[in-house]
């Protein structure tokens, strides 16, 4: 509160006149502008000036003729964007990483629900909870690089788990998880449960947490049970908490790239079903150099995690709705408050679902 | 009256619930153990492959460890088609370099935005925050065809170099966030003036007040600025090009399992055992302290 108002300062108790502690409030507040310079200089040359790049070519025709004669750069409007919201790659490819992230999304947030219900249930009181929380996490931190080629590794036809699998009699000698389009998918979808599963328990977990023990108490009191709880008092309260994780593992998810890229070794799979969208991104930047219609691919990535990341922005500012619902559960007014609090946070969490590309 | 409340009925609570909820108990257990052998069974045969001859891995599977360890090790390192002792030291300055500079500028920014009431803050706070969600995929193409421009402009080369993998360190939305949060926790502003009435500088201050106070975050934000850097793959694969320059993704990218012949998978797992095992091994050391950093942190913010 003190912070908010221009007189912090005054707080300092000096036997001086209010004309001096003025003058000294303004000499303090220009470090201010000096401690940010290096954060905003480092923005605008390797952000901001390539987005502005980025866009400013997709206007173009940019390309290198089998990689050696270049062509262009030549203005042609949106001609860029046409050719790929028209051809079938796009469509595709953007299908593929959607369906990839379903298949990851539901289990990954079936089970981070369930964990983060379990660890935080006062009768319950689960053991180990340090142990089973730090391994969940672990797959988090792991190189989405070596966790594809080592799911590469392990499920080739001579890798250890098929050949376990064949001695078990579960999968037949000839069958390989690489041929397999809807294995292919698996894998990878396998991969991302994986990995998010302890990042996402422990943001819905903290969201528990956030909403006031009372309220869990009280309806224990009143005999209700672990699902009914769940159900009419947890889950409406976390939901916008959950509303968010949920958009934020959908903006990595569009940025499915690492696992996917080695697990099929940069081809996507049988019929490129497992081909990605920033895998295309990829190849169009490194392999084809088609600079002019992978900027236009980029800057409709830029406007769908644009419009993704606006709802997650709505989904942190309290609506009237909610303000309601609140009422009519009976809980203390400051629930929502402590809710949207401990959601702020949680943007700190975030980061490493953007920062490291799946 | 709650608490008494509890009392009462945990008296008159039936048996059978009690029964039920061990059962539910179990279940829990029982779902948790399938999850954490899930994350670690992988993981797990890695290390045993590690330590297994290549005749012997593409023969039969196994589940205890072998002799062959120091071998693998050996022949890995004299193998001229991975460059895995130059990768891992790329990887590894990159990685320290990287979180340093994140650390610092993220705890810098996110002071000036905490303590100086100047114009413009507010704008600057939410500006950060809005910039948090913008992949870097997308602005790749850009500083690829901005490296290419300086290049042919000045003659400087950027491209195949660590200059545009490290520099971009030091704007990270998410570090400022997380340790904006948590000095607006721990940080009064009346620590902060009377520092001022002793008559300390500003960056004074900051060095030998603020950095030591927030230690505990900056320690946490370290270790995910360190990892984000040392797994990352796509930026420095668009980027670094040459051998020597290669790190630890780009190299285990690069294997290609072509021909098996002449394809030694011992070498290949310990090769990715290198790639995931310093990081496990750090995460289990400071677990506790990541974990509760990262629920608590949330709830006290």
């Amino acid at each position: 509160m003190k912070k908010n108002s221009n007189h912090s300062i005054e707080e300092v108790v000096l036997p001086d006149g209010t004309i001096r502690r003025v003058k000294k409030n303004v000499s303090y507040n220009k470090w201010g502008y000096i401690f940010l310079i290096p954060f905003f200089v480092i923005f605008i040359i390797f952000q901001l000036i390539p987005l502005g790049q980025t866009i400013y070519y997709s206007f173009f025709e940019y390309y290198f003729k089998l990689g050696l004669t270049q062509v262009g750069p030549n203005f042609v409007g949106f001609e860029n964007f046409v050719k790929l919201l028209t051809g079938e790659m796009f469509w595709k490819y953007l299908g593929n990483t959607l369906v990839i992230w379903i298949m990851g999304a539901i289990p990954q947030f079936i089970f981070a629900l369930l964990f983060a219900v379990w660890f935080t249930d006062a009768r319950l009181k689960l053991k180990f909870q340090g142990f089973f929380k730090a391994i969940v996490y672990m797959p988090n931190l792991i190189m989405a690089t070596a966790f594809g080629y080592l799911f590469f590794m392990l499920l080739g036809m001579t890798g250890p788990i098929s050949v376990l699998l064949q001695q078990l009699g579960i999968i037949s000698e000839t069958f390989s998880f690489r041929e397999s389009a809807v294995w292919v998918r698996i894998v990878i979808a396998f991969i991302n449960v994986l990995m998010w599963t302890g990042n996402t328990c422990i943001l819905l977990m903290s969201g528990i947490m956030g909403i006031d023990e009372s309220i869990f108490e009280s309806a224990r009191i009143d005999g209700s049970g672990s699902f009914r709880t769940f159900r009419s008092m947890t889950m409406p309260l976390l939901m916008p908490i959950f509303v968010y994780v949920f958009i934020t593992s959908m903006i990595g998810g569009i940025q499915l790239f690492d696992a996917a890229q080695i697990y099929t070794q940069t081809m996507g799979g049988p019929q490129a079903s497992s081909y990605t969208i920033i895998m295309y991104l990829s190849s169009l930047i490194n392999g084809s150099r088609n600079y002019g219609v992978s900027g236009a691919l980029s800057v409709i990535l830029f406007i769908i995690t644009g419009i993704l990341s606006i709802l997650v922005f709505k989904t942190l500012i309290p609506s009237k709705n909610i303000a309601k619902q609140e009422k009519r559960i009976h809980t203390k007014r400051d629930i929502w408050l402590r809710l949207n609090n401990s959601c702020y946070a949680e943007g700190a969490l975030y980061e490493s679902r953007t920062s490291s590309s799946k | 009256m709650n608490q008494e409340l509890v009392v009462v009925s945990r008296k008159n609570g039936h048996k059978s619930s009690k029964v039920t909820l061990n059962v539910y108990r179990i279940i829990c257990y029982a779902v948790l153990l399938i999850m954490v052998f899930l994350c670690l069974f992988p993981f797990y045969i890695m290390l045993v492959n590690c330590t297994r001859a290549n005749s012997d891995i593409q023969k039969s599977f196994s589940l205890w460890f072998g002799t062959n360890l120091s071998n693998n090790l050996r022949n890995l390192f004299k193998n001229k088609n991975y460059p895995i002792a130059s990768a891992t030291l790329n990887s590894a300055w990159l990685a320290l370099v990287c979180a340093t500079l994140t650390v610092y500028f993220s705890a810098l920014t996110a002071y000036a935005t905490h303590i100086y009431n100047f114009k413009g803050k507010k704008f600057v706070s939410t500006f950060i925050i809005a910039i948090m969600m913008i992949p870097t995929q997308v602005s790749a193409l850009g500083l690829i065809l901005m490296l290419y421009d300086i290049q042919a402009k000045t003659g400087i080369r950027l491209m195949d170099t660590f200059i545009p993998l490290v520099l971009p360190s030091i704007c990270a939305p998410i570090t400022y966030f997380y340790l904006k949060q948590y000095m607006d926790s721990v940080l009064p502003t009346e620590v902060i003036e009377a520092a001022r009435v002793d008559g300390s500088s500003e960056f004074g201050i900051f060095h030998k007040m603020v950095l030591p106070m927030i230690k505990p975050a900056l320690a946490v934000q370290f270790i995910f600025a360190f990892v984000n850097s040392w797994n990352n793959y796509f930026l420095p694969s668009m980027i670094l090009s040459s051998k020597s320059n290669y790190t630890l993704p780009i190299l285990i990218a690069s294997l290609k399992a072509s021909d098996p012949s002449t394809f030694d998978f011992g070498q290949i797992y310990c090769l990715m055992t290198i790639a995931v095992l310093p990081l496990i091994v750090v995460y289990f050391i400071f677990s506790k302290s990541i974990i509760k950093g990262l629920t608590s942190g949330a709830v006290k913010g």
